[in-house]
């Protein structure tokens, strides 16, 4: 009897860490089934139909805009994003919950024409680097009613909120898949969401005030992120809860 | 409304269009069976009696669903014959979620993103030479954290 | 969107494996948008497969498929160049139709 009660207690303590790893590998499996399984294409469609849309005064597309490797090309130029461009286009809010807003569909488009390309973000020009340095500065920065940063979350490896693994973004290794995979169709809410609009919900995640989008703030974290994740080849546009 | 007077109205307004339907006009929506509140009750509507729990219909269901919003589900009955599978959800609040019936020209597999409002069991049914088998997977659907 | 259909058939011997994806809120009706509202139903009710012309897979669904939703089916029987037709009619007598060639 107090061999087979000796064994019962070794399972059991033994079973936390059996079932931890089996709720991995299964929601490793639900993620892949959710990517087979995907809408995110009928974004990238409709970013397609929205790039050589004639529109506005001038009715004019969007054909000839030069994302960083010349005008009109697209193959590989959202991997190589953040960068710096002289030109400052307007920022604006776009989209939110119940109105998908046609920059998100852009995006999708966008990103898609750079299935493959290894992520290559900018680093040469001084701006860029600037970018980085505040980024990885914004990283590590605590603030807020929770006193959190980026870090407290994804800065050690080994934490996780619930049952989801948080990956480590100060790594290579923790930062590379992520970067190669957004922007996302997002089920949760059944919308493909932008990585200006990740960085956005962490910040509200952390009890602080939202960033503006656009702002220089986000584009610094970007930065960040994609240079510390740099090298995978970008398999975007992808699909998360 | 007896079912014949639904069906020849349904004719009458697809002839009175002028146009050919582009669905069958013999399959109308079952109301009854999709606002069922529960699984039994759909079954019934849906004219199951009685199902025998079988090994030859496959589901293929995550264990768990990181998001009850999506949660793609696969079903294939090698069943000989089968003219149609159910897919049927307990737990949500109307439990009967599709049918799908085949001709001979379609393997009697479907693959679908359905939503489920919590962990529950999933049931496939399918109708095989006029009787009715059934297998059911159980899929836990999780909280999120934060994101992801 | 522009496109409210989607389809792709690829072929394998006799067997055409057809993934389509549609365009749809799939509303079930209890969701509350922005401010706070119930937004009301409004989803597929019938979906319709044919192959030259003729129906070979009929399809009734509820408002818990999802949003944007995905479906495989397979066809057997098939050969390159036929013509695949799927139709949708929703809850509110809207409809929808592509046609693909199997591939």
């Amino acid at each position: 009897m107090q061999r087979i009660a000796a064994l019962a207690l070794a399972a059991a303590a033994g079973a936390p860490c059996a079932l931890a790893q089996d709720a991995k590998t299964e929601i490793e499996k639900y993620q892949q089934m959710i990517a087979d399984s995907s809408p995110v294409e009928l974004f990238e469609l409709q970013g397609e139909t929205l790039w050589s849309k004639r529109q506005g005064p001038k009715d004019a597309s969007l054909e000839q805009c030069d994302l960083g490797l010349g005008a009109g090309v697209l193959k590989g130029a959202y991997a190589q994003l953040p960068r710096y461009f002289r030109d400052e286009a307007t920022k604006r809010v776009f989209g939110n919950e119940d109105r998908p807003s046609e920059m998100e569909y852009l995006s999708a488009y966008i990103a898609a024409q750079s299935r493959g390309a290894p992520m290559a973000p900018g680093t040469a020009h001084p701006k860029e680097a600037a970018a980085y340095e505040l980024g990885r500065k914004l990283f590590f920065y605590r603030a807020g009613p929770w006193d959190f940063s980026c870090a407290s979350c994804h800065g050690e490896p080994g934490k996780r909120i619930r049952m989801q693994e948080l990956p480590v973004l100060s790594s290579r290794a923790g930062a590379g898949p992520v970067v190669a995979t957004w922007p996302a169709y997002r089920v949760s809410n059944s919308q493909f969401k932008t990585m200006q609009w990740r960085i956005n919900d962490c910040y509200r995640q952390m009890r602080m005030p939202e960033p503006t989008y656009a702002s220089d703030l986000t584009i610094a974290l970007a930065t960040y992120l994609t240079v510390t994740g740099k090298g995978d080849p970008y398999r975007g546009p992808g699909t998360k809860r | 409304m007896n079912p014949a007077r639904r069906i020849a109205l349904k004719i009458a307004a697809v002839l009175a269009a002028g146009l050919a339907a582009p669905l069958s006009a013999l399959a109308a929506w079952n109301k009854e069976a999709f606002q069922s509140k529960t699984a039994a009750n759909a079954l019934k509507e849906l004219g199951v009696a009685a199902s025998t729990e079988s090994k030859d219909i496959l589901i293929e269901a995550p264990q768990i669903a990181e998001n009850g919003a999506v949660v793609p589900i696969e079903v294939t009955s090698n069943l000989p014959g089968t003219r149609s599978i159910a897919l049927v959800i307990d737990k949500n609040p109307f439990p009967l979620t599709a049918r799908f019936e085949f001709s001979e020209s379609a393997v009697p597999y479907v693959k679908v993103n359905v939503k489920l409002g919590e962990s529950s069991f999933v049931r496939a049914v399918a109708e095989a030479g006029g009787r009715h088998y059934s297998a059911a997977r159980e899929v836990k659907v999780t909280i999120g954290g934060c994101g992801g | 969107m522009a496109e409210p259909m989607k389809i792709r058939a690829t072929l394998k011997g006799d067997l055409a494996e057809v993934r389509v994806l549609m365009v749809h809120p799939m509303e079930t009706g209890q969701r509350k948008d922005a401010e706070g509202r119930l937004v009301p139903a409004h989803f597929i009710q019938e979906v319709s497969v044919r192959l030259n012309g003729r129906s070979v897979l009929e399809g009734q669904i509820s408002q818990a498929v999802s949003r944007n939703p995905v479906f495989s089916f397979r066809l057997k029987g098939v050969k390159a160049g036929d013509k695949l037709e799927i139709a949708w009619l929703d809850s509110k007598g809207e409809r929808s139709q592509a046609e693909a060639a199997i591939a």
